[in-house]
């Protein structure tokens, strides 16, 4: 009697298994696949999640936005520990800390989840490709040749005002540009300074205003952050610089709309981040779908953008270019939104 | 136990303008250390800015001292300013032609009415302070991101008007120095010649006696939250005009300087203890160490230990003042 309740015990617990594991594997339904910001409520992002919502009506597949409110790499690796427990099909980010999402990243992968980074980079090992919004190399050129353009051929004393100190992005482009004022056509140009404004505009505007004062005939402000320069914007309008130190680096154009009008800052460049968020969802589609592994060579088409082909280079390891930088100036500033 | 021990009036008063003294001296002798390293400390332009920088923390740091002289804190100041900040920014956007003077009001009237929530929550829930305003904290830097979808106002949206509220010169100094002073005059007649400001420190420094003597604690409770809500939304509106934005993260992490602004300049985090002057000096600090840093070439992230490093200093020194005091 008692041997037989047992039986049916174990036999019940048996199809019970059986029949839960069958629905675990039935249940595939739309993939979901998250975009991850260095923080969340910065414009530049949000536009790229604008990107990224248009991929996902093209594929059918569900994207969410998700990130922290500080840009802060402990609260980013604490989110992703909370998405791959989600069991999410796929993870886009623009890392903190280069090195610090490393381990949370290889988690993610272990457990199936592709992960790839984008805006930037995870070190190598913590993501299966990264999307790089332009060569290194362009942005670092282009800014220093807009700070030759703003000084004209006299040249004079430059200053970079970059983000957090660790920002992995910013600081290979800092490293560019010194390597390209050793250029003889820039010659004239002598960078005086590298200051930090951790992404906070108060910061920004508080190191702009100190760069002023310790170099009095500063000409130019190369701010590579969003922020960064139109708090350095700010500063020059509100030292009634204008004219006298020129701003200029990465923005938004609705962010620097009124410092390109004053003059503040004549000139700046960006990619059009909207078509990274498109790119990086395409991209995670391509590898959760198993239509690429993440190897260079392999080639795919990502909707409006065109065919790209996966690269393989030392600073970045394995990745994908989204194409060339635009410079928004005057002239063209109101063709943009965003 | 704390009737037995607290030191008489006339001890704290000691205390107090022991303090106002020791900050001053702090104050030259530092600026003295960077004047020497970067001549440019020494220019009006870097005095304006110094000043620029402190009128929005003096205003906040003034509530959070009435704050913290009632034995409470306010921790939701930083969010109530980027909530109210969002919002005034946002009636400028659609309506530029909106008289300036209406949306200070409009910001201040925003503000009460979030101070009030902290103040019914505390004074009537019985929600201790520091856990209600870690609440609120969360909740109104949440309403941010839900109000403005996560975009940001930007300058070229902002009528010029709104902006020279701020920075506007007409009678020699910017707009803001003069009503960061107009309003530690109020906040310094407020506390010292009336009923209600004397009843602040009472309820702080002797809870019992404050309601055997009379005293309504719990109105007074409500009272200085709604006065920190107002301030913060004048100082939201004093943040939109001068930075000529409103993001998401404005005034992030904001509440901290306000109470190392407020324990520096001698404001007793037991209750009871603050004086106006000293709170300005407390304030002056901060805004001297936020400035010098860049100019000294000391990284920003110096910034935060220096403050950290203020305010245990500033509380130790009490301690051992408050016990030889009352050795003697």
């Amino acid at each position: 009697m008692k041997h037989r309740t047992l039986y049916f015990v174990l036999a019940l617990a048996m199809v019970l298994s059986l029949a839960l594991s069958g629905c675990g594997k039935k249940a595939t339904g739309p993939l979901t696949f998250v975009l991850v910001p260095k923080n969340l409520g910065n414009p530049y992002f949000d536009t790229a999640n604008n990107g990224a919502q248009e991929a996902a009506k093209e594929l059918g597949v569900t994207v969410t936005y998700q990130g922290s409110a500080a840009a802060d790499a402990t609260q980013q690796i604490q989110l992703i520990n909370s998405l791959i427990a989600q069991k999410v099909n796929g993870l886009a980010i623009s890392a903190n800390d280069s090195d610090a999402l490393v381990p949370v990243g290889k988690d993610a992968i272990k457990a199936g989840i592709p992960v790839v980074s984008w805006d930037s980079a995870i070190g190598k090992e913590g993501r299966v490709l990264h999307i790089n919004q332009a060569v290194l190399h362009d942005i670092g050129a282009i800014e220093i040749k807009m700070a030759l353009d703003l000084t004209g051929a006299d040249g004079g004393k430059i200053a970079i005002l970059s983000a957090t100190s660790t920002a992995p992005n910013q600081n290979a482009w800092i490293e560019v540009m010194k390597e390209e004022l050793t250029k003889p056509e820039y010659a004239k140009l002598e960078l005086v300074d590298v200051v930090y404004g951790d992404d906070d505009d108060t910061k920004s505007y508080n190191e702009a205003q100190a760069l002023f004062k310790k170099y009095p005939d500063l000409k130019v402000i190369i701010a590579p952050t969003t922020v960064g320069i139109a708090a350095s914007a700010r500063a020059v309008t509100d030292a009634g610089l204008i004219g006298k130190v020129f701003v200029t680096g990465l923005g938004t154009p609705n962010q620097m709309r009124e410092y390109v009008k004053n003059g503040a800052s004549p000139e700046f460049a960006l990619w059009n981040p909207g078509d990274l968020g498109y790119l990086s969802i395409y991209v995670l589609h391509a590898l959760a779908t198993g239509e690429i592994k993440g190897v260079a060579g392999e080639k795919f088409t990502a909707g409006k953008l065109g065919e790209y082909t996966i690269q393989e280079d030392a600073d970045l390891g394995v990745n994908v270019l989204l194409g060339p930088p635009f410079v928004y100036n005057a002239d063209n500033i109101d063709q943009f939104n965003w | 136990m704390s009737a037995q021990t607290a030191p008489r009036p006339h001890r704290l008063r000691a205390i107090a303008r022991f303090r106002e003294a020791g900050i001053s001296i702090f104050i030259l002798i530092l600026g003295a250390l960077v004047a020497l390293r970067a001549p440019a400390f020494l220019t009006m332009t870097n005095f304006k800015d110094i000043l620029l920088n402190i009128s929005i923390l003096s205003i906040v740091a003034l509530a959070q001292a009435m704050v913290i002289i009632t034995h409470g804190i306010d921790l939701s100041v930083s969010s109530m300013i980027g909530l109210v900040a969002m919002m005034v920014a946002f009636v400028m956007k659609q309506s530029p032609e909106f008289p300036v003077i209406t949306v200070v009001l409009l910001g201040m009237a925003l503000g009460a009415a979030l101070g009030a929530l902290n103040g019914v929550v505390i004074s009537y829930g019985k929600v201790p302070p520091i856990i209600a305003t870690l609440g609120t904290l969360s909740i109104y830097r949440g309403m941010v991101f839900f109000y403005s979808q996560g975009t940001w106002i930007n300058s070229f949206e902002l009528p010029r008007s709104f902006k020279l509220l701020s920075k506007g010169t007409p009678l020699g100094l910017p707009n803001m120095v003069i009503i960061a002073l107009v309003f530690a005059a109020l906040v310094y007649f407020f506390l010292n010649y009336t009923r209600t400001g004397r009843d602040i420190y009472a309820v702080g420094s002797n809870p019992e006696a404050a309601q055997m003597a009379g005293i309504r604690r719990q109105r007074v409770v409500f009272l200085v939250y709604l006065l920190s809500g107002l301030a913060s939304g004048l100082a939201a509106v004093l943040w939109a005009s001068r930075f000529e934005s409103a993001q998401t993260n404005t005034a992030l992490g904001f509440e901290l300087q306000t109470v190392a602004a407020a324990v520096v300049g001698g404001v007793s985090i037991s209750g009871g203890v603050g004086t106006v002057p000293g709170v300005l000096l407390g304030a002056l600090l901060l805004g001297l160490i936020e400035n010098a840093l860049p100019l000294v070439r000391i990284s920003p992230f110096w910034q935060l230990a220096a403050q950290g490093l203020l305010i245990l200093i500033a509380v130790v020194v009490d301690n051992l003042i408050a016990r030889s005091a009352k050795g003697k």
